[in-house]
C-alpha cells in the first residue's frame, strides 16, 4: 500500500511537471500550430531566473516567490520577440518552424553557457519545501513535489478561468476553433497570437521555477523535457486543455508504475510503445475540435 | 470496357456531433446521366459526395454498379471507379500536366512499373489529353494553369483513372463564359459511358447541361426531376429560389431568380 | 521513342523536373551530363581527395561521407516526401550498434566476451541476442535490414492512421530519445554511455593500419555513390513522382486510388535503410558508435546539413552534410563556443530565408544565364507559398 502510493505520487508529480511544461505548448500548438522548440530554453530562462533571484534576495522562499512572476515575464517576452522576429514570418510552414526555433534553441543554450558556465548549478530550496508531509497510515509525500502539484493545478485553474472568462480568452478561443472566420469577425487574430505566445513561453518560465526544487539548473536542461511535453500534446489534442492535463497525468503516473516494475529505461520504452498504440486507437489524440475542412 | 453503371443511395444519414447534415437521402442516378445536385448552402450537397467517396462515415446505402459502397476506405471507393473533385482545385502544381495524368492513371500499377520511369506518353493519357484540351500544356507545371484549365486537368484525371462516376463539386466556380461553356460540352462527351453528378450553384449552366436535377434541402430530398419538372415545383421555389441570395450570388444576371 | 528526362545531377531544385518528352537531343546531353557529373564526382572521390588529403583528413572525409548517406534518405523522406524525421539517428544507430557489436565480437575472439562485458563483470556469459551477431552472415544484412525493419513497423503504423506533419516529427524525435535512454540503461550490454569502443579490426584488417583505413573509406565513397545512383532512380522514377503528389496533395492521392500509407512508407524505410548502412561503415571509420552519436541533437544535425544543402534536390542533402561537417571541425577545433551560435544561426537563416537550401542559389545563378524554360521550377515547393525567396 505504501509503495502502491509512493509510485502514484511520484507519477502524479512527474505529471505535474510535464504539465506546467504542456500547458504552455498545448497554447501555442493549438492556436499557431507551430512547434516550439525553444520552449525548453524558457523553462532553462525561467530557471536561471530563479538562480540570479536568489544571488541577489537572500531569503529562499522569498526569491522563489518573487521568482515565479518574474520568469513569467523574462520567458514571456523572450517568447514574444520569437513570435514577433521569426514565428510570425513561418506561419504557413510548420515544420520549419521547428526546424527554426531548434536553431534559436542552440543559440540559447550556448548563451546560457557563456553567461552562467557549463556546468549545473543549484538553488538552495525554501526551508518550508524540503521536508516531508507525513499522512495517515504511514504514507509521506515530498513537501517540493506536492507545491509542484498545487502550482500545476494553479496554472490550469488560472488558465482555464481566463479562456473561459476574459474577452481575451474568447479571442483565444474564437481563434484556436476558426483562425479565418475569427479575423473576419474583427478579432485582431496577430495581436491575440502574441499574447498567446507571451502567456505560453510565461508558464514555460514558472515551470522553469519549479523545476530548481527538482535538481540542478543547466543548459540544456530543457531539451529532454520538451519531448516528452510534447507529447503530452500530442497525445491529448490540440485546441482543448483537458486533453493535456489528463494526459500529463498518465503519462507520469505510466512512467513511475514502469520504473518501478522495470528500470527507467525499458519505462521511457514503454511508454513510447503505449503512445504509438494510442495513437492507432486516436490518431488526433484524445480530444479534437471537429471541423469539416478536408483534411 | 463495361458500359456505365448506375448509383443507387438508400436511406443515407450523416450526423456531425448531433448535426443532421444528411438526413435519410435516397436517390438514383441511371447510367449515362448527368444529374446535378443543387439546394441552398448547408443543404448537405458535398457531404453527400464526401459520404459516396468515404471521406465522412455515414449510414444506410451506397451502391455503385454491384459494390456497396459505405465502409470501405477512400482509396478502394476510388479503385472501384468512383471519381470526384473539389469545390477547390487540387491537381499537383508541382508536377507537370502529364505527371498530373500519370499519376492518376497510375493506381493499378505494380511496384516494378512505379519504380521505373515513365517512358513517353501512355494511351489513356494521350486521349485524355485530347479530351480536355490540354494536349499543347503536357509540359507546363499545373499549378501555372489558368483556373479553368485546372479544373479541366481535374476532369482530365478522373478520365484516365478510369471512373465510372465522376462526381464534380461546383466544376465550373469562377469559370468565363466560354469555359463554362466549354466545361458543359466536356461533360457530354465524358457522359457517354460513365455517369456524372455535379454539384453547381449555377442555373444557367444547369439549365443547359442538366438532363435530371436532385434538389437538397436541409439534407433531404426535396424534389427530383428534369429541370422543367424541378423549376415548376412549388416547394423548390419556396426554399431555393424564394432566396434570391442563393441563386442570384451565383448565377449569372439575367437567370429568373 | 521518348522519355522523362531527369535533372542534370547538380541542378535538381523543389519540385519533380519536368516531365514530358523534350527532344531527343536535349534528353542525351541532360543524361550525358548527368553521367558526366557522376563520373567527375567518383574522380573526385577515389583519385584527387586521397592523392591531396592526409590520412587524418581523409579518414575524417570517411566520417562525412557517412554523415552524407544518411542526408541522401533524409533528402528522399523529407525533402521528396514531406516527413520531417528527426530520428535519423536511430537507424544510423541500429546500423552502427550492429556493426560495433559483430567487430567486438571477432575482436574479442570465438567463444570470448567482449573486453568491456568482462569489465563490468556483470554477466557470465554472452546475452542472448548479442550471438547472432558472431556471423558476419548476420550481421551485415542486419546493419541494413534491422532499421528497415523498426522504420516499417513504426511507419506501418503510424502512417496508416494519418500521424503526419509535426506529429510525426515528434514521435520520430521521440524514437530517437527512447533509443538513447534505453542503450545507456542497458550498461551492461550496451556499453552504456560510452558506447561500443575501441574497435580493433575491420574483417580481419587491422583498423589502426592507415593502408587499411584508406580502404575503409574507398568502400564508402562507393556505397555513397551507389546509394546517389539509387535515390536518382528513385526521384526520377513513377515512384518519386508519386511521392511528391503525396507531399504536397496527400488525401487527393487517396482519391485517386492509392494508399498514401504505402506511398510514404517505401520512402521511410529506404530513408532507414540507407541511415544503417551510413552506421554499419561509420563504426570501421571512426571506431566507436554510443548514444552521444545518435540521440536527439545529432539526429536533427542530419536534417540540418540537408536543410543547408537543399532538401529536395538529389545532390544539396550530400554536400550540405559534408559542408556542414567539415565547418563544424574546422571551427569548433578553434571556437567551439562559436560554432555552436553558427550552427544555431545557420539553421535559422537556411530554413527560414532560404527554404530551397544552397541549391536554389546554384539554381537562380544557372537559370540566369542559361535556357532553363521558364517555369520548370520554383524555389520553393508548397502551393500556397507564392512568395519565394532570395
Amino acid at each position: 500500500m505504501t509503495v502502491l502510493f509512493g509510485q502514484l505520487f511520484t507519477g502524479v508529480s512527474i505529471g505535474a511537471v510535464l504539465l506546467l511544461i504542456a500547458l504552455g505548448l498545448a497554447l501555442t500548438f493549438g492556436q499557431m500550430n507551430v512547434i516550439n522548440m525553444a520552449h525548453g530554453e524558457f523553462i532553462m530562462a525561467g530557471a536561471y531566473t530563479t538562480y540570479v533571484l536568489q544571488q541577489t534576495i537572500t531569503g529562499a522562499g522569498v526569491s522563489l516567490l518573487v521568482a515565479l512572476p518574474v520568469a513569467f515575464l523574462v520567458a514571456g517576452t523572450m517568447g514574444v520577440l520569437l513570435e514577433a522576429l521569426l514565428i510570425r514570418r513561418l506561419y504557413a510552414r510548420p515544420l520549419d518552424t521547428l526546424l527554426v526555433t531548434w536553431g534559436v534553441s542552440l543559440m540559447l543554450q550556448q548563451l546560457a553557457r557563456d553567461v552562467f558556465g557549463s556546468p549545473n548549478v543549484q538553488t538552495r530550496a525554501p526551508e518550508l519545501l524540503t521536508g516531508n508531509i507525513g499522512l495517515p497510515g504511514g504514507l509521506t509525500v515530498a513537501n517540493n513535489r506536492l507545491f509542484i502539484l498545487a502550482l500545476a493545478l494553479a496554472a490550469v485553474a488560472a488558465l482555464t478561468l481566463a479562456l473561459r472568462l476574459t474577452p481575451l480568452g474568447r479571442r483565444i478561443r474564437a481563434v484556436v476553433q476558426n483562425r479565418d472566420l475569427a479575423a473576419v469577425s474583427g478579432i485582431a487574430t496577430s495581436r491575440v497570437d502574441r499574447t498567446t505566445f507571451f502567456v505560453g513561453s510565461g508558464l514555460a518560465g514558472v515551470a522553469g521555477v519549479a523545476l530548481t526544487l527538482l535538481g540542478p539548473i543547466g543548459p540544456t536542461m530543457g531539451t529532454n523535457l520538451i519531448i516528452d511535453a510534447f507529447l503530452v500534446v500530442v497525445v491529448g489534442g490540440i485546441g482543448q486543455l483537458k486533453g493535456s492535463v489528463i494526459v500529463a497525468f498518465a503519462l507520469g503516473v505510466l512512467q513511475a508504475t514502469g520504473e518501478y516494475l522495470t528500470t527507467l529505461s525499458v519505462a521511457k520504452v514503454m511508454v513510447f510503445v503505449a503512445i504509438v498504440a494510442f495513437l492507432q486507437w486516436r490518431p488526433q489524440g484524445l480530444f479534437t475540435l471537429r471541423t469539416r475542412s478536408l483534411a | 470496357m463495361s458500359g456505365p453503371d448506375g448509383l443507387a443511395i438508400r436511406d443515407l444519414r450523416v450526423s456531425f456531433d448531433g448535426f443532421t447534415a444528411v438526413d435519410g437521402v435516397s436517390l438514383d442516378v441511371p447510367p449515362g446521366d448527368i444529374r446535378f445536385l443543387i439546394g441552398p448552402n448547408g443543404a448537405g450537397k458535398t457531404t453527400l459526395v464526401d459520404a459516396v467517396t468515404g471521406l465522412v462515415r455515414a449510414t444506410g446505402s451506397v451502391r455503385f454498379g454491384e459494390h456497396e459502397l459505405l465502409g470501405r476506405a477512400v482509396h478502394r471507393i476510388s479503385r472501384l471507379g468512383v471519381g470526384r473533385t473539389f469545390q477547390t482545385s487540387t491537381v499537383f502544381e508541382e508536377l507537370t500536366v502529364l505527371q498530373n495524368l500519370d499519376i492518376a492513371a497510375g493506381a493499378r500499377r505494380s511496384w516494378a512499373t512505379l519504380v521505373r520511369r515513365r517512358h513517353g506518353v501512355p494511351d489513356e493519357v494521350a486521349a485524355a489529353l485530347d479530351t480536355i484540351g490540354l494536349a499543347g500544356h503536357v509540359d507546363q507545371l499545373a499549378g501555372t494553369l489558368a483556373h479553368g484549365q485546372k479544373q479541366w486537368l481535374e476532369i482530365g484525371m478522373l478520365l484516365v483513372q478510369d471512373a465510372r462516376l465522376l462526381l464534380l463539386d461546383e466544376p465550373v466556380a469562377g469559370m468565363s463564359h466560354e469555359e463554362r461553356d466549354a466545361t458543359g460540352t466536356l461533360l457530354e462527351k465524358v457522359s457517354r459511358d460513365r455517369t456524372v453528378v455535379v454539384i453547381e450553384h449555377d442555373m444557367d449552366f444547369l439549365r443547359r447541361f442538366a438532363r435530371t436535377v436532385t434538389v437538397l434541402h436541409a439534407g433531404k430530398v426535396l424534389s427530383e426531376g428534369t429541370v422543367a419538372q424541378v423549376q415548376a415545383d412549388p416547394r423548390v421555389q419556396e426554399v431555393y429560389l424564394g432566396h434570391p441570395v442563393d441563386a442570384a450570388g451565383t448565377a449569372p444576371a439575367g437567370t429568373e431568380a | 521513342m521518348t522519355a522523362v528526362v531527369g535533372p542534370p545531377t547538380v541542378t535538381t531544385v523543389g519540385p519533380v523536373p519536368a516531365g514530358g518528352p523534350p527532344p531527343g537531343r536535349r534528353r542525351r546531353a541532360l543524361r550525358l551530363r548527368a553521367a558526366a557529373g557522376f563520373a567527375c564526382g567518383a574522380a573526385l572521390l577515389f583519385a584527387v581527395a586521397p592523392l591531396v588529403l592526409s590520412d587524418f583528413r581523409l579518414s575524417l572525409l570517411a566520417k562525412y561521407l557517412c554523415l552524407a548517406m544518411v542526408a541522401v534518405g533524409v533528402g528522399i523522406a523529407w525533402g521528396r516526401g514531406g516527413m520531417l524525421t528527426l530520428g535519423q539517428g536511430v537507424f544510423f544507430g541500429l546500423g552502427g550498434y550492429a556493426m560495433a557489436m559483430h567487430l567486438k565480437l571477432a575482436d574479442a575472439g570465438p567463444g570470448a566476451m567482449p573486453d568491456f562485458m568482462q569489465l563490468y563483470g556483470q554477466l557470465d556469459e554472452l546475452p542472448v541476442w548479442w550471438r547472432p551477431f558472431a556471423s558476419p552472415w548476420f550481421a551485415l544484412p542486419a546493419t541494413v535490414l534491422l532499421p528497415m525493419a523498426v522504420a516499417f513497423g513504426l511507419g506501418s503504423l503510424v502512417f496508416r492512421r494519418r500521424v503526419r506533419g509535426a506529429y510525426f516529427a515528434i514521435l520520430s524525435q521521440a524514437l530517437a530519445a527512447a533509443m538513447v535512454i534505453l542503450l545507456v540503461g542497458q550498461q551492461g550490454t550496451t556499453g552504456g554511455t560510452n558506447g561500443l569502443t575501441d574497435i580493433q579490426g575491420f574483417f580481419g584488417y587491422d583498423l589502426d593500419d592507415p593502408v587499411n583505413q584508406r580502404m575503409v573509406y574507398f568502400v564508402i565513397a562507393a556505397c555513397l555513390l551507389g546509394l546517389l545512383v539509387l535515390a536518382r532512380q528513385l526521384i526520377q522514377s513513377r515512384y518519386g513522382e508519386l511521392l511528391v503528389a503525396v507531399r504536397d496533395g496527400e488525401e487527393r492521392v487517396r482519391f485517386l486510388g492509392y494508399d498514401p500509407a504505402s506511398v510514404k512508407l517505401v520512402a521511410y524505410v529506404v530513408a532507414a535503410g540507407m541511415a544503417g548502412l551510413a552506421g554499419a561503415l561509420f563504426v570501421p571509420a571512426v571506431g566507436i558508435i554510443s548514444p552521444a552519436l545518435i540521440g536527439i541533437v545529432p539526429s536533427i544535425e542530419f536534417v540540418i546539413g540537408v536543410a543547408v544543402g537543399g532538401r529536395a534536390t538529389l545532390l544539396g542533402p550530400v554536400l550540405g552534410a559534408v559542408a556542414v561537417a567539415w565547418a563544424r571541425t574546422a571551427l569548433s577545433e578553434r571556437f567551439p563556443g562559436t560554432w555552436t551560435y553558427l550552427q544555431g544561426l545557420l539553421f535559422v537563416l537556411v530554413v527560414a530565408f532560404l527554404p530551397g537550401g544552397l541549391a536554389s542559389l546554384v539554381a537562380l545563378a544557372r537559370r540566369r544565364g542559361d535556357d532553363g524554360p521558364p517555369g520548370r521550377f520554383t524555389l520553393w515547393r508548397k502551393r500556397s507559398r507564392t512568395e519565394t525567396v532570395a
